[in-house]
């Protein structure tokens, strides 16, 4: 019973409390990149869901065959040969979505969160628990893309959903092509600045949620969350990297 | 003529940062002093260069000869990173002074989207060889401009009387979105001088 209770928590705490985007803010590049709509914003979060749950589940079978050494290339090339497998599925079925989101299907290889949880969760736990790990990231991260999407496809293009047709003929539906809101939307968030002014008004505002319910706000964690903290010399040098005295010092200030 | 032409959209109107969001980590990251902006900066021309002059040969001579063009993924990821590591021991055995300067910032760049981007970008627009070196270094010295110029910002950030709600990264964001914007003052300008490209 208290096992269920705690592979239930490891699914949950990546929906809201340990957000991977808006919490612990990983995988950023994707997350501006993509949110211009909310079909490509699915299809992305989908991919990214299922190269996480299949590298979790692998890095966890392999966790203790794996050297700790050579842990990182290792991970890399498991990562890698998911990507590879989920790129030719979409070019196969989806080619619409192939085509929109170009270069960032494969850039998934090197989205922090999936390196990130092999190196902090999967190449310590058992499988079940990262199977559910790497579900729950992926299901935050999709869900945060898709606030992200809603925001900019309805203020910056007018529509909601458009194009959800490259998705839903999967299933033998083509007849939803998505709604059409505004007249004259706001193209400014559409385009790259609209990603980033989004993204930071989302994030004040998932702060300020943090903020009510006594959490601490998310913070560029820097290269503490990069998954590369363990072999950079930037953090072993000076025992912590750039971002980091920034933190010392909110700490003195709360402490004062 | 089209060489500069490739040079500058990559620095102006396709900067790696401001425009495609490749990047972001050490953007947001390592901005914060101007010092390490450069430093960090340095090192991504100088490992895009170099990674693009590895995986071209080897995509154009092994990997599209034999058919074996959806391996690319798996292939390059692997050889920057044994790039990188190489390149970490040859600095820090041969040239350590460069190592001083360099070598912290390079294990960093493995995972780094823009390297990767890079050379699947140079794949992608089926550059030859000179067109993709000209864009690698390009886009490594339009990341370059975008870190120094958002160093500047955020050094000004500092000292600012922000809402409460905003502090820290929000704000951050919303200078970078800033910054962006004046990027998006480049579109078209690269056309006009050249006329040859869409």
């Amino acid at each position: 019973m208290a096992e269920n209770k705690s592979l239930a928590k490891e699914f949950s705490k990546g929906l809201i409390k340990e957000n991977p985007v808006l919490r612990l803010v990983l995988g950023t590049c994707p997350t501006l990149a993509v949110s211009v709509s909310v079909t490509n914003s699915i299809g992305m979060g989908i991919a990214a869901t299922l190269v996480l749950v299949c590298s979790n589940v692998v890095i966890s079978l392999l966790r203790k065959v794996i050297p700790s050494k050579i842990r990182i290339p290792a991970y890399i090339v498991v990562i890698a040969s998911f990507v590879t497998i989920v790129q030719m599925l979409v070019k196969a079925f989806v080619p619409a979505l192939n085509d929109a989101l170009g270069v960032y299907l494969p850039l998934i290889v090197v989205n922090c969160i999936i390196l990130g949880r092999a190196e902090a969760f999967a190449g310590k736990n058992s499988v079940p628990a990262s199977f559910l790990d790497g579900l729950g990231m992926g299901i935050g991260f999709t869900f945060a893309l898709i606030v992200m999407a809603t925001i900019r496809e309805i203020l910056g293009a007018g529509t909601f959903l458009d194009s959800i047709d490259s998705l839903t003929k999967l299933f033998g539906v083509t007849s939803f092509t998505g709604f059409t809101l505004l007249k004259q939307p706001i193209a400014m968030l559409t385009m790259a600045p609209g990603g980033f002014l989004v993204f930071g008004l989302v994030m004040a505002a998932a702060n300020r949620i943090a903020e009510h319910q006594g959490k601490p706000k998310a913070e560029l964690s820097g290269c503490a969350a990069c998954p590369m903290a363990a072999s950079c010399a930037l953090v072993k040098k000076d025992e912590k990297c750039e971002t980091a005295p920034a933190k010392e010092n909110e700490k003195e200030e709360s402490a004062v | 003529m089209k060489l500069a032409g490739i040079f500058l959209t990559a620095i102006l109107t396709e900067n790696f940062i401001l425009c495609k969001f490749l990047g972001i980590c050490p953007f947001l990251g390592v901005s914060k002093k101007l010092k390490t902006a450069i430093g960090m900066s340095t090192a991504v021309i100088f490992v895009m260069a170099l990674a693009t002059a590895v995986t071209f040969p080897i995509n154009k001579y092994l990997l599209e000869k034999n058919g074996l063009d959806y391996l690319q993924t798996i292939v390059f990821i692997l050889v920057i990173a044994a790039l990188v590591q190489f390149v970490e021991i040859v600095l820090k055995k041969f040239i350590p002074s460069l190592y001083e300067a360099l070598g912290i910032y390079l294990p960093l760049i493995t995972t780094n989207c823009a390297v990767l981007g890079v050379v699947l970008l140079n794949v992608d627009n089926g550059y030859n060889f000179a067109e993709s070196m000209i864009n690698s270094i390009g886009g490594g010295a339009g990341f370059m401009v975008a870190m120094i110029m958002f160093a500047g910002v955020r050094e000004r950030l500092e000292g600012c009387d922000i809402p409460k709600a905003l502090k820290g990264l929000p704000i951050t964001l919303i200078a970078a979105a800033l910054v962006s914007l004046s990027f998006q003052g480049f579109s078209g300008v690269v056309d006009g001088i050249f006329g040859l490209f869409s």
